[in-house]
């Protein structure tokens, strides 16, 4: 077995940068674990702008920006080791690992997850219909496209209207792919609303509010069906179906270890620190939730390097722990879902939330009947909402704080 | 070379499900020279494609029937055979559960029935014994009795060794080759397929879904009629097989051996199937009410599984007739046995059906003595209850990461003795696409790997 001092499962945007940080602060030994054969995750494959603006002060696209994230990480020092597949996760820091040579462990002093999100499948999404070739998330077609310099159809339809599926849009028009139409079964297109002319102006009709979705096909698809929000029965002829967006934390590893898991994001309970239920266990990224931006991560990784650097140094440990829970059904998850009492400062200053479905009222954070805090919201799925966690600073309970909207 | 005109073949058989390959095996290995010939681009295109994957004793089928008989002859030759095919066996045992009193009312009967089967080691248990056993079960559960001998097999790799282990012995197999009729003279059958003529002594039909078809294509009528029944799955995600050690079955009606939750041999735990009547012969759909019915139902049984994540959901199709018991029949006048109807056991039955069939055989002798030393085809080595490829040295790097799938195991499969034509081929040989992910993260060098190979190809080259 050998030994590091902070291993990052998953060389993405978020461990690239978490380790980067970590050597420039001046930590050795740090390597980063990934199981694809080049590290830089998720935009290796995003073939456009806009990426890097803050991170670089630079309008890059996706493959660059993964590139320089991973020269900057080798640049600092840090051990990147491709082709290595963590296959489990044991208590005090210690992986189990696939790699090239066969198996093997790591035993570190601290671990951090790292392993991204991606969109949930078909199947996840109990879509009705036929199961035949050429269903394909965005993540798959824009590694088909940029990575594999494939077409896998002509004209597909695009499932979802989240940031992803316009991302969609872009990745088809690279390779002359023209999608047939736009389906979204909420009421309304998820994106922020300047956003919105979009489909229309790349000339891809647009249904929202559909019902009765169905995919029909036998070797390939050959159609959609489904209900529009007039009530009118459509078919569109198709040769593909981009099932995009409704993305999902990557926490395979997660799920079939001793670390909790928070069903509402899908991805780790947390603390303030970003220390996992095992405080040997840090997480970052998007692994954390569904979703944020790849400049969200970079900068959320960077901060959690200097609260790894502090608990190497001066372990928080056990420390007593207040439960934070989402107690609305407006609320679709909040986090971190605990709160570590310490005198140690340098954690997250807020709570990030999101909503189910658009939602006004007072957003609040009660313990034991007692508002800590609470403020107007008025707010949609796609924006990000936050809370201050300094309100529970100041309470001497350990009970459950409730995230409510009343 | 054995397609020479005047050298007709012992024994076509005609289709390659479960049913078909197990019959390919044993007429090889019983000295018979065999041609198998399938209109799909795959084997296991049918019925055979999806199913529980329980390898069943018979404890509950009707005492007396064929399928009885041919379930408990099935289940014994694949423990006998299991080993030496590289076969992987999960024993989880299963338990019979009444969940209200009409059910709890049934159970000693069933287990009265289940010894008439022969299967003795079933045993009532009260609901603590039940809930000692399965700590996750929900506590509304009132009973049980255990049948310690059901176990879980690998539904594709058992096919796939029968029918390697067939041609390894020198079977023929045609793909793509439909058969569109056929005459019977001079002791021999001229087949007619999508890939020209065959000539054969003896004619098995093992059609499957298509099993009145190919009856009425050669011998001008069928004596059943093929009524496919649909049956739909959800399959959660691996960390939800601790959730129950046996299979879990509930008290059968009579049309339907109803909801089972059972673990799979890749790891997952799954709820299903359902019973639909349905027209079409192909058309496997899944639909979104069913599906959020049967993770419902799931719960119900199992509350936990509501914090699992689904991987996966499927439906396969159930070759069921008018009757209830399997529709086999000799016509020894014309060298032709029609093996159909095959409903909702035959991966367990499969081999004791062709040694069923075997003993019906009417033509006299075969070009070889029955093979002393039949040659084994290499093993399978998906299950996620035996060693892996991914935990051997150069294998070439992890492809499929959720399952696990080396890029040596897909070049394998893709340059093996029985090539997958298709991408559902290929994961049904290798796993890929399979997991949780559903193919986000291999898709892409999928598509680069299998070039060349697959048709349709999982995308087109724009290099
Ligand atoms: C299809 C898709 C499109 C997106 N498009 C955009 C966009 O246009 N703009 C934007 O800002 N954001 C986009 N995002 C959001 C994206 O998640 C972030 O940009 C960013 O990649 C998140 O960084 P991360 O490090 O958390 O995860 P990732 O970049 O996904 O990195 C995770 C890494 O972990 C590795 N890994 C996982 N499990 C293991 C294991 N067991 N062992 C070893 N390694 C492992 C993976 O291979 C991967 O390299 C997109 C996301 C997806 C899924
Ligand atoms: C939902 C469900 C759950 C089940 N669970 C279990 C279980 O747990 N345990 C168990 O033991 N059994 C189970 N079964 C039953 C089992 O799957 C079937 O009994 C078995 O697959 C039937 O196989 P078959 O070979 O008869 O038919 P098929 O698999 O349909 O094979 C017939 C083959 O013939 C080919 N064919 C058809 N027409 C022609 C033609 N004209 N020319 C050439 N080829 C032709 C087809 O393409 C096909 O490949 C289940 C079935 C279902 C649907």
């Amino acid at each position: 077995m050998t030994t590091c001092t902070i291993a990052i499962v998953g060389g993405g945007t978020a461990g690239l940068s978490l380790a980067t940080r970590l050597c420039e602060l001046g930590i050795r030994d740090v390597v980063v674990l990934e199981r694809e054969p080049e590290a830089g995750g998720v935009p290796r494959h995003c073939g456009h702008y806009p990426f890097g603006v803050r991170e670089y002060k630079r309008l890059m696209k996706g493959p660059d920006y993964a590139a320089r994230n991973v020269a900057t990480a080798r640049a600092a020092g840090v051990d990147i080791r491709t082709g290595t597949t963590v296959t489990a996760l044991h208590p005090n820091a210690r992986l189990s690992l696939a790699t090239p040579e066969g198996l093997t462990e790591l035993q570190a002093q601290r671990v951090v997850l790292c392993t991204g999100v991606r969109e949930s499948s078909r199947a996840q999404r109990f879509l009705s219909g036929q199961r035949p070739l050429g269903i394909l998330s965005t993540g798959a077609l824009q590694s088909m496209v940029f990575l594999h310099h494939k077409r896998p159809f002509k004209r597909p339809v695009i499932l979802g209207s989240e940031l992803v599926s316009f991302s969609a849009i872009m990745t088809c028009g690279h390779m002359g792919i023209k999608p047939a139409a736009m389906i979204e079964e909420n009421p309304e297109i998820f994106v922020r609303k300047f956003m919105r002319p979009f489909p229309a102006i790349k000339g891809i009709p647009l249904h929202t509010g559909v019902r009765d979705l169905r995919i029909l096909g036998g070797k390939t698809v050959e159609a959609v069906t489904f209900t529009d929000a007039s009530g009118q029965a459509r078919h569109i002829d198709t040769d593909g179906v981009i099932v995009s967006g409704r993305f999902r934390p990557e926490s395979a590893l997660l799920h079939a270890s001793h670390l909790r898991v928070d069903p509402a994001t899908g991805g780790p309970e947390i603390d303030q620190f970003g220390r996992a239920s095992d405080p040997a266990y840090f997480c970052t990224g998007n692994l954390l939730r569904p979703v944020e931006t790849s400049s969200w991560c970079w900068h959320e990784a960077a901060e959690t390097a200097a609260r790894l650097v502090d608990d190497l140094a001066n372990p928080i440990g056990d420390a007593p722990q207040i439960r934070l829970q989402a107690a609305d059904p407006a609320i679709r998850f909040a986090l971190p879902q605990r709160f570590t009492r310490t005198d140690r400062s340098g954690g997250m200053e807020h709570m990030q939330i999101r909503l189910n479905k658009p939602a006004s009222g007072y957003l609040s954070l009660t313990q034991s009947d007692k508002t800590l805090w609470s403020d107007y919201l008025g707010s949609r799925p796609e924006r990000r909402i936050f809370a201050p966690l300094s309100p529970l600073a100041s309470t001497a309970d350990t009970a459950t704080v409730k995230v409510k909207l009343l | 070379m054995h397609s020479h005109f005047s050298d007709p073949f012992d024994v076509a058989i005609i289709g390659t499900g479960v049913v078909g390959c197990a019959m390919a095996r044993r007429f090889t290995l019983d000295g018979a020279r065999v041609v198998i010939l399938e209109k799909a681009a795959d084997v296991l295109d049918g019925a055979s494609k999806a199913n529980s994957a329980i390898l069943h004793t018979g404890f509950d089928a009707p005492p007396g029937s064929l399928e009885q008989a041919c379930i408990a002859a099935g289940y014994r030759e694949y423990l006998d055979i299991h080993e030496s095919l590289g076969l992987p066996l999960l024993k989880t045992g299963a338990m019979v559960l009444a969940w209200d009193a009409d059910q709890l009312a049934q159970l000693d009967g069933l287990i009265a029935k289940a010894h008439k089967n022969g299967v003795m080691d079933v045993t009532l248990l009260t609901r603590e014994q039940v809930l000692e056993r399965e700590p996750h079960l929900a506590d509304h559960v009132m009973g049980g009795f255990a049948v310690p001998g059901e176990y879980l097999i690998d539904p594709w790799a058992s096919a796939h060794a029968y029918i390697l282990q067939a041609m390894a012995n020198g079977a023929e197999l045609r793909r793509d080759c439909e058969l569109l009729s056929g005459s019977f003279g001079n002791g021999h059958w001229t087949l007619e397929t999508a890939q020209g003529t065959v000539q054969a002594k003896q004619v098995i039909n093992c059609a499957g879904l298509y099993g009145d078809v190919v009856d009425q294509r050669l011998l001008g009528h069928a004596d059943f009629q093929i009524k496919p029944r649909k049956g739909q799955f959800v399959v959660f995600d691996k960390p939800a097989s601790e959730l129950a050690q046996a299979v879990i079955l509930p008290v059968p009606t009579k049309t339907t051996k109803g909801v089972v939750l059972f673990r799979t041999i890749f790891g997952n735990l799954a709820v299903g199937p359902t019973a639909e009547e349905q027209q079409s012969r192909t058309d496997a759909s899944t639909d979104r009410d069913t599906l959020q019915d049967l993770r419902a139902k799931g719960i119900e049984m199992l509350p936990e599984l509501a914090n699992y994540e689904v991987t996966t959901v499927y439906a396969g199709l159930r070759p069921a007739t008018e009757f209830q018991d399997y529709q086999i029949s000799a016509h020894a006048d014309q060298n032709y046995i029609s093996v159909s109807g095959i409903r909702s056991t035959g991966l367990s039955a499969a081999l004791g059906i062709a040694r069923h069939v075997a003993g019906l055989n009417t033509s006299t002798g075969f070009a070889r003595a029955p093979l002393t030393n039949p040659v084994c085809p290499p093993p399978d080595r998906l299950s996620n209850y035996h060693p892996r490829d991914w935990q051997e040295p150069n294998n070439g790097g992890i492809i499929c990461h959720c399952e696990l799938v080396t890029k040596r195991e897909i070049l394998a499969a893709l340059e093996g003795p029985l090539p997958p034509r298709t991408l559902q081929g290929l994961k049904r040989r290798t796993r890929v696409c399979m997991g949780r992910c559903q193919g986000f993260y291999c898709t892409g060098p999928l598509s680069e790997l299998t070039a060349g190979y697959l048709t349709p190809p999982l995308a087109e080259d724009c290099q």
